[in-house]
């Protein structure tokens, strides 16, 4: 009998279904890997030690601290405290809990510390076909490495910290399919944005979103890993992208990577995930990145997204809209273009990698940030500020008047005191725009580095191609 | 988890759709270790002014609305990030249900598990109850149903095993470490 195709979501699943689901029970569903962070493992610990149980698997546990952390030097090597006393105790109870239960810890002034979507992949300990959850949204992040990956809630972290499984339904899947090629300019950001534009921001709930077609196979790693960063402001628990010989370039003589003889076999069987022709999905989108252009948020949730040379959308007698549009302090059928900006940020498990800072350096080589503009530059792991600087891009910042710091969070969702000032206008590479998000009354507009970059500059909404 | 079996209780109405967790409760509040006394943070920013005083057309700071038990809500509720705190900090406040056309994924995995009602409703009783608030309505988790004040009876998605955690006070991580046996023949059949 001919085999069913099969999507490569459902190769993953089946491959962790320790049992499967029926009309009674769901699945319990095996965890490879679990990465912790301060904010969502303290209650879940509690839990633990209420119940008098150990970590289950301390090989496939792993723990950093990114949320509530300090981007200041002098707070993380300096011997300064930790300057919200509410933070610091979170990374302390992390620390205890860690050391209590055997929890491998890359703390605070570890080298490898990072945002924890970010160090996964760049540890080369996000691998393809494996499951891979962290209480944080963001988690879909790995999706990009073929991994299914989603996050969860405490609870969850509790069940995983003592089982190593968690209770699934299977999802439904979701086939996103992406050709032509991107104009230049236009960044994978960009095409993240127009997908959620286009789908909604509750447009993939109840499914895996599978970002098929050559558009996906031609980017990197790093464009990859904001593409699936994103799925979940489309609505989405996951993202995934098939792996394939970029991948595997990008993984090859990672440390946590598999080595030798066993790389070899790991790549074998890596070869089998990508989805079978054939194979059905519940849900299809076809989008055209060709016609694309650097995409801009206008208002407090992703999915309100336009090109940057167009206009604020008009929607008469819809009072959520004008609410929102109220919030932004923007007048609808008003051009994006040329509003004024008073922050800019470079950063976030969404934009923190290299490559971002590349192309934000790009645009700010030679250039100043326009007066009255704070600009903050944070890395999205110790890792990746050690080759910004190795390659000069922190001077190229410093040089520009933008501030440059340790890695984490930080003013994506302000949770360390990075925060922007109420009523301000922040262009920001992060993941998400609601009110609020980046500090009381703040006004977040969500674009590419490129983007944010540009409008630095200008210290006005800037179409990116005007600068490069 | 206590069990829930059916609640009656009078509704307040946020008819905004998209109401994140962001709005539930801003991440300024997320420092904290434990679970308790989130639920005066719970829509802080829309709640209180610059000095932390209520706002008073904040229709939660209504007289109308003191006592209400069941949240109504806009379209695709609680979307955004994983934080527990969300449904954490809207049953610390006394609310024990909410009602949408649509609840975002990771929001009903974290209510469920912590007994507080994801109840998904089609768009014609949700125009309703937005319509109207102050209604007393009843939800019954045995019956998966919601009962409007005239009678009306909508049934609701609930997934079996959820509805039998509920109505039990069942919690799932017993019943995870139950499968201890399995979990071990799944890592030696796999060889991790």
């Amino acid at each position: 009998m001919a085999k069913i195709p099969q999507t490569m979501f459902e190769k993953v699943w089946r491959q962790h279904e320790v049992t499967a689901e029926t009309a009674d029970t769901p699945a319990v569903l095996y965890i490879d890997l679990h990465l912790i962070h301060e904010v969502t493992s303290p209650q879940a610990f509690s839990v633990l030690r209420e119940r008098g149980l150990p970590v289950r698997r301390l090989d496939r546990t792993l723990a950093t601290m990114d949320h509530s952390t300090p981007t200041r030097t002098e707070q993380i090597f300096g011997g300064a405290p930790i300057s919200i006393e509410s933070a610091a105790r979170q990374v302390r109870e992390l620390e205890i809990n860690c050391e209590k239960f055997g929890v491998e810890l890359l703390g605070l002034r570890h080298a490898q510390r990072g945002i924890v979507h970010i160090i996964g992949p760049e540890l080369g300990i996000t691998q393809p076909g494996k499951t891979v959850v962290c209480g944080d949204s963001h988690t879909s992040t790995h999706g990009a490495l073929g991994a299914l990956a989603f996050g969860i809630g405490t609870t969850e972290v509790g069940h995983v910290l003592a089982t190593q499984c968690l209770l699934q339904r299977k999802p439904r899947t979701f086939a996103l399919n992406v050709t032509g090629r991107l104009r230049p300019g236009v960044t994978a950001k960009d095409l993240i944005l127009a997908i959620i534009g286009r789908i909604g921001v509750g447009g993939g709930t109840g499914h895996v979103i599978e970002y098929r077609g050559e558009t996906i196979r031609g980017l990197d790693m790093d464009e990859r890993m904001t593409i699936c960063n994103m799925s979940i402001e489309g609505g989405a628990r996951a993202g995934m992208i098939a792996p394939d010989e970029t991948t595997y370039g990008y993984l090859a003589g990672r440390p946590r990577a598999p080595q030798g003889d066993a790389w070899e076999r790991a790549v074998e069987q890596w070869r089998q995930l990508p989805t079978d022709d054939g194979a059905k999905f519940d849900k299809e989108v076809d989008i055209d990145a060709s016609v694309l252009e650097p995409m801009i948020t206008y208002g407090t949730n992703p999915g309100m997204v336009i090109p940057i040379t167009s206009s604020i959308p008009t929607h008469t007698n819809d009072a959520v809209f004008s609410k929102s549009l109220a919030y932004m302090g923007f007048e609808a059928g008003a051009p994006i273009k040329d509003q004024p900006v008073n922050v800019v940020f470079v950063g976030s498990c969404t934009n923190g990698r290299i490559s971002d800072l590349r192309s934000a350096a790009n645009v700010l080589r030679g250039r100043k940030v326009a007066k009255g503009v704070h600009m903050l530059v944070i890395p999205g792991s110790q890792q990746v500020k050690k080759e910004a600087e190795a390659e000069g891009l922190h001077q190229v910042f410093i040089d520009a008047g933008a501030e440059w710091r340790e890695s984490g969070c930080s003013m994506c969702l302000g949770m360390n005191g990075d925060l922007v000032p109420k009523g301000q206008y922040s262009v920001s590479t992060s993941n998400r725009n609601f009110e609020g998000r980046q500090g009381i009354g703040a006004r977040t507009l969500l674009a590419s580095p490129l983007t944010a970059a540009a409008s630095a500059v200008r210290g006005r909404v800037t179409d990116p191609r005007e600068l490069i | 988890m206590k069990p829930v079996q059916t609640i009656t209780a009078k509704t307040v109405v946020l008819p905004s759709s998209n109401i994140d967790t962001d709005q539930i409760i801003p991440a300024r509040f997320l420092t904290t270790t434990t679970r308790e006394g989130l639920g005066r943070s719970l829509f802080a920013d829309w709640r209180y002014d610059a000095q932390g005083a209520p706002k008073p057309d904040f229709v939660l700071n209504t007289p109308a609305a003191q006592g209400c038990r069941i949240l109504v809500a806009g379209r695709n509720f609680g979307c955004g990030s994983s934080r527990e705190h969300a449904p954490w900090a809207l049953l610390d406040y006394g609310f024990q249900a909410v009602i949408s056309t649509e609840i975002a994924d990771i929001f009903r995995s974290n209510s469920l598990k912590n007994g507080f009602l994801p109840i998904v409703v089609d768009q014609t009783t949700s125009d309703w109850l937005l319509a109207n608030p102050g209604a007393e309505v009843t939800i019954s988790v045995e019956d998966t149903t919601l009962a409007l004040p005239d009678g009306t009876c909508v049934k609701f998605p609930l997934e079996g095993f959820s509805r039998y955690c509920l109505l039990n006070g069942v919690d799932e991580l017993g019943f995870l470490l139950d499968r201890g046996a399995q979990i071990e023949a799944y890592e030696r059949q796999r060889q991790i």
